[in-house]
């Protein structure tokens, strides 16, 4: 018997694989790009099932309200991309198919193999995840604050690089 | 039904309603619009509920609805952040009005964008719609054609009401900040619906940067008040004496305030940009690119309100210290003086313009001064009084406005007449022709201006002028009588040239009276802008004081933990009111009672280089050009790029890369050249890896994707080999 | 309570969808997309093997926190390099930007 959280779960899985689906076979980027935002939105729900409150929050920060903002952005800025003339995927669209239908059955082989897949009780209690102790992890010595140093040097680096490739560096101006 | 729940889901439907709208039903017009006022119905019929509830309910104040159901929403280290929603006194009565105002422009919208008429002829997506031809009995024959894009509009305004709904009913000052910032972003892309006119783009980009000039020093007083007290809570913070002591008592860093008068007067710098008010009041004018049952969503419902609802909320902390009598605090002060300029300034540039929307752009923010003049002088009932009846009087108006630039438009593409149909000076003698708008927009107007006994404005304004007034403060009531005289004088000057008198154009003459999906709302919107005012008689007001019991006053008043003294009721305001009132519509009237076609305004000569200046709106954009978006254009280009970027950073980065070329260039011939190249040379080495390189290179073909697919296959195969022998086995 | 399974199927198959669109999407724009989908997969994957098996383990969190970080980083980029390319030779699509071919 399916319980009501499974239900939505299902549902929710449902419209955000739909989504995606539409996000890759979609003709018009915007609309792409739209479908991203709610593809993106189911998986904040999944995240959200999963017990992690706070990363819920992060993926509509993050992704939604960067990302795909970034997205739309540029989508809007090469314009002409939008005029979608021809066929929006490459010719051998087939072979890609193919290739990523074996990748999927492969996986759940694999996947069906181990010993934990029927697991269904969680270790997570009902208050979620730790923020503070997550925090205090990211920036404790024994833990994980080279990593945390390396992501924002990553992201101090993206920045300079992004405006880097992004300025407009016309002939003449300068 | 659980009240609880029921206020959680009133912002819901119209957030529905702009996703499907959005995602499915764009294609459908009658869809779109019936999913659109569907949701608006829903809510308001939930408003309603809730609004009865909250009247019925004892000690609201103290014990608000909804306040049981809170949500952990935001994990912090130490718990979550919890939002919730309630409903007290005060956002009952913003609830009614919203619900009303927001439904009435919805179903407007129908009859305003056209529907069911043809698509025009030469209509183009981002343009107003310019007419279509049909034919009737063999000739062509020019009417109204439908709005290109009219489904996205009702998604739009959906979204917008969903971000004054939830305003509303939240109890938090974050999800107030992303509802107001929802309204924000709605109100850009609302007036700059029609893009394709670069006004209508300019204005929307100047309503943005704006608005958010004020949306940041809010925002700092958001961070200040969460640092000081550690919760963002209406209930924690303006209803716990406590709190507010503590901010009250604590000197801020600067200018010698409080935290208290600090925080209030940041917070209140969100309102100023939000409500317009002096000196970022320049969007607001512009805003009337939009179409009008945009702007009436903008001045009437939702944006402004939504200002002068976050002053009116923080008035507690923003009269910390204040004891209901004595001096006013900073912030009070800061209010009183922002508000009292902006009531009396606005109004003087409204009597100076020709566009009927931008006369009623000019009225609107003079009468938000009026309400932020009134919180200033501690006078709260009355703001939230005047906020209510004036959404009322001026959703009617801008709708009314709106009418009449259709009937106007009507006689335009009837004659093919070549005038702004927005001009009043082409106007005139529309009584007869749009009976229904004229006389809705009479009540409007005369609610406006506050004529005596009968409207809304009346009482609500009078109770502003008599808690000035009373309160000691004859500064602030000597400017908003001033205004009130202004105000009604402008208001009969445009009903005068409007719907008095003779028509001045042709297409005036033919102007036609605008269908019933338009002018029922207007019916509407005239009920209450007259009877909104009767649930505030005050007691004291001699003969009809104490007939009907000053419900709105015991309702609301009760939000406050200070009382101000009982105000005493002076024949003074009363009858300034009376004098203002009356003697400007009558001055008014008289002014402009036989205003010829292509003839001045009469005003125009005894006020001479005045009237100019009235008229450019003191100069203001241009004082703005000259002065801030020089500067900030000045930093950009100059100081940044010309002086920091390619002056010192790049000087430092050219000393590198001249260095560094030097120490190649010594490299290079040094080494390379007489070394490298001489033993090794051209043929073994470079020759071998040429040759290997052109045979390889025919795999290249440059195909990204087909890189990643190979890569991928050979990746899969691996793995399936490795697993299938290594792991299984 | 739903058992792990679900979630690897459903981040399995988000993955391989977002993988199709890297490798099918004529657009570069189209491409990220499908790039974004594949780290949500990956993050719903983390945080599924954190909550069955490893709660009391920050491990799983800070994975994802970096994962989020490098999509910020690689979105930046990504898009940048794309309204790069496209201002210089004014198309974005994948099988015209051949500059690679040998």
């Amino acid at each position: 018997m399916i319980t009501g959280l499974q239900a939505f779960f299902l549902v929710n899985a449902l419209i955000t694989l739909f989504a995606a689906v539409k996000v890759v076979s979609s003709r018009k980027l915007v609309h792409a790009a739209l479908w991203l935002v709610l593809a993106l939105m189911g998986v904040a729900a999944t995240f959200a099932m999963l017990g992690s409150r706070f990363f819920s929050v992060i993926q509509v920060f993050v992704y939604i309200g960067a990302i795909a903002t970034l997205i739309i952005v540029a989508v809007m800025l090469t314009r002409n991309s939008m005029e979608d003339v021809g066929p929006q995927v490459n010719r051998g669209w087939w072979l890609p198919l193919v290739v990523v239908v074996l990748l999927f059955v492969g996986l759940v082989v694999v996947l069906s193999g181990w010993g934990d897949f029927g697991l269904s009780t969680r270790t997570v209690g009902a208050e979620g995840e730790n923020v503070m102790e997550l925090g205090k992890a990211l920036v404790d010595p024994n833990g994980f604050v080279l990593p945390f140093e390396i992501a924002s040097a990553l992201l101090l680096g993206a920045m300079v690089a992004a405006i880097y490739l992004a300025t407009d560096r016309k002939e003449g101006k300068r | 039904m659980n009240m609880d729940l029921l206020i959680w889901l009133i912002p819901l439907p119209p957030l529905l309603a702009f996703a499907a709208i959005v995602l499915f039903t764009n294609r459908s017009k009658a869809l779109s619009h019936s999913l659109a006022i569907g949701a608006a119905g829903l809510s308001w019929l939930a408003s309603m509920v809730v609004f009865f509830t909250a009247v019925g309910r004892e000690e609201l104040a103290k014990h608000p609805l909804g306040v049981d159901l809170k949500v952990n929403w935001l994990p912090l280290g130490d718990g979550a952040f919890k939002i919730g929603v309630q409903v007290d006194p005060l956002s009952a009565v913003i609830l009614f009005f919203v619900a009303w105002t927001v439904l009435m422009i919805f179903v407007y919208s129908v009859g305003y964008h056209n529907f069911g008429q043809p698509a025009g002829d030469h209509d183009k997506p981002g343009l107003p719609p310019h007419g279509a031809t049909v034919k009737v009995k063999g000739h062509g024959h020019q009417v109204p054609s439908v709005e290109p894009m009219y489904s996205r509009f009702f998604a739009m305004i959906s979204l917008f009401a969903f971000g004054m709904f939830l305003l509303v009913v939240t109890d938090n000052l974050l999800t107030l900040y992303m509802a107001w910032e929802i309204m924000g972003l709605c109100s850009y892309l609302l007036i700059g619906f029609w893009y394709a006119k670069p006004s209508a783009r300019d204005a929307a980009v100047k309503a943005f940067l704006t608005t958010r000039v004020g949306d940041m020093f809010m925002l700092l007083g958001m961070a200040a008040l969460y640092k000081m007290t550690g919760t963002l809570n209406y209930q924690e913070i303006l209803a716990n004496p406590t709190v507010l002591e503590m901010l009250a008592s604590q000197a801020a860093p600067v200018l010698g305030l409080s935290w208290a008068g600090l925080i209030g007067i940041l917070i209140f710098m969100g309102t100023v940009g939000k409500s317009a008010q002096f000196p970022l009041h320049v969007w607001l004018p512009d805003a009337m690119e939009g179409p009008t049952p945009v702007s009436a969503m903008i001045h009437a419902a939702t944006m402004v309100s939504a200002g002068v609802y976050l002053s009116i909320r923080f008035f507690p902390l923003i009269s910390a210290g204040w004891d209901g009598g004595g001096a006013l605090t900073p912030a009070m002060m800061t209010l009183a003086v922002v508000g009292a300029v902006t009531a009396l300034f606005a109004a003087t540039i409204a009597v100076a313009q020709n566009d009927i929307k931008r006369v009623l752009a000019y009225s609107t923010i003079s009468q938000l001064g009026y309400m932020i003049a009134a919180l200033g002088v501690g006078a709260y009932v009355a703001a939230a009084f005047h906020l209510v009846t004036h959404a009322f009087f001026k959703a009617l108006l801008f709708l009314g406005s709106g009418s009449v630039i259709h009937g106007m438009e009507h006689g335009v593409l009837h004659t093919h007449q070549h005038i702004d149909p927005q001009d009043m000076q082409h106007m005139g003698g529309l009584r007869k022709k749009m009976p229904v708008t004229f006389w809705t927009f009479l009540a409007g107007g005369l609610a406006l201006s506050g004529f005596p006994l009968v409207t809304a404005g009346f009482w609500s304004k009078d109770e502003i002028l008599s808690g000035a007034f009373n309160g000691g403060h004859v500064w602030v009531f000597v400017i908003l009588a001033l205004a009130a005289l202004l105000t009604a004088f402008y208001t009969a000057r445009q009903i005068t040239l409007t719907f008095l008198g003779q028509a001045r154009s042709e297409a005036a003459e033919h102007a036609s009276e605008s269908r019933a999906v338009m002018t029922a709302p207007l019916v509407v919107l005239a009920f209450f802008a007259i009877t909104a005012g009767w649930v505030g008689i005050p007691k004291a007001f001699p003969g009809l004081g104490g007939l009907v019991p000053n419900w709105f006053e015991e309702f609301v008043g009760e939000m406050l933990l200070v009382h101000g003294e009982a105000a005493h009721h002076s024949l003074v305001p009363l009858i300034t009111s009376l004098v203002v009132a009356l003697g400007g519509l009558a001055l008014g009237w008289w002014v402009y009672r036989d205003v010829r076609a292509g003839q001045k305004d009469p005003l125009q000569k005894p006020l001479g280089p005045v009237y100019t200046l009235l008229q450019n709106k003191y100069y203001f954009d241009e004082l703005y050009g000259a002065t801030v978006v020089r500067f900030s254009r000045w930093v950009s280009e100059v100081f940044t790029d010309r002086w920091l970027d390619r002056g010192v950073i790049d000087g430092i980065l050219h000393g590198i890369a001249a260095a560094g070329l030097w120490l190649g260039g010594v490299l290079r011939n040094g080494f390379d050249l007489p070394v490298i190249n001489r033993f090794l040379g051209d043929t073994v080495v470079a020759g071998g890896t040429r040759k290997l390189g052109a045979e390889t290179s025919k795999i290249q073909t440059g195909r990204l994707q087909q890189y990643m697919l190979m890569g991928l296959a050979v990746v899969l195969a691996a793995s399936a080999i490795i697993y299938f022998f290594f792991v299984m086995a | 309570m739903i058992p792990i399974s679900w979630f690897l199927i459903f981040s399995a198959a988000l993955f391989c969808i977002g993988l199709f669109g890297v490798l099918a999407r004529k657009n570069t724009i189209g491409m990220l997309m499908g790039v974004e989908l594949m780290l949500n997969a990956v993050n719903i994957n983390l945080l599924a093997f954190w909550a069955y098996r490893y709660a009391g383990q920050m491990n799983g969190l800070v994975f994802v926190a970096i994962v989020f970080a490098a999509a910020a980083a690689e979105a930046a980029v990504g898009l940048a390099l794309i309204i790069s390319v496209y201002r210089r030779r004014t198309t974005v699509m994948a099988d015209e930007l051949n500059l690679m071919k040998g």
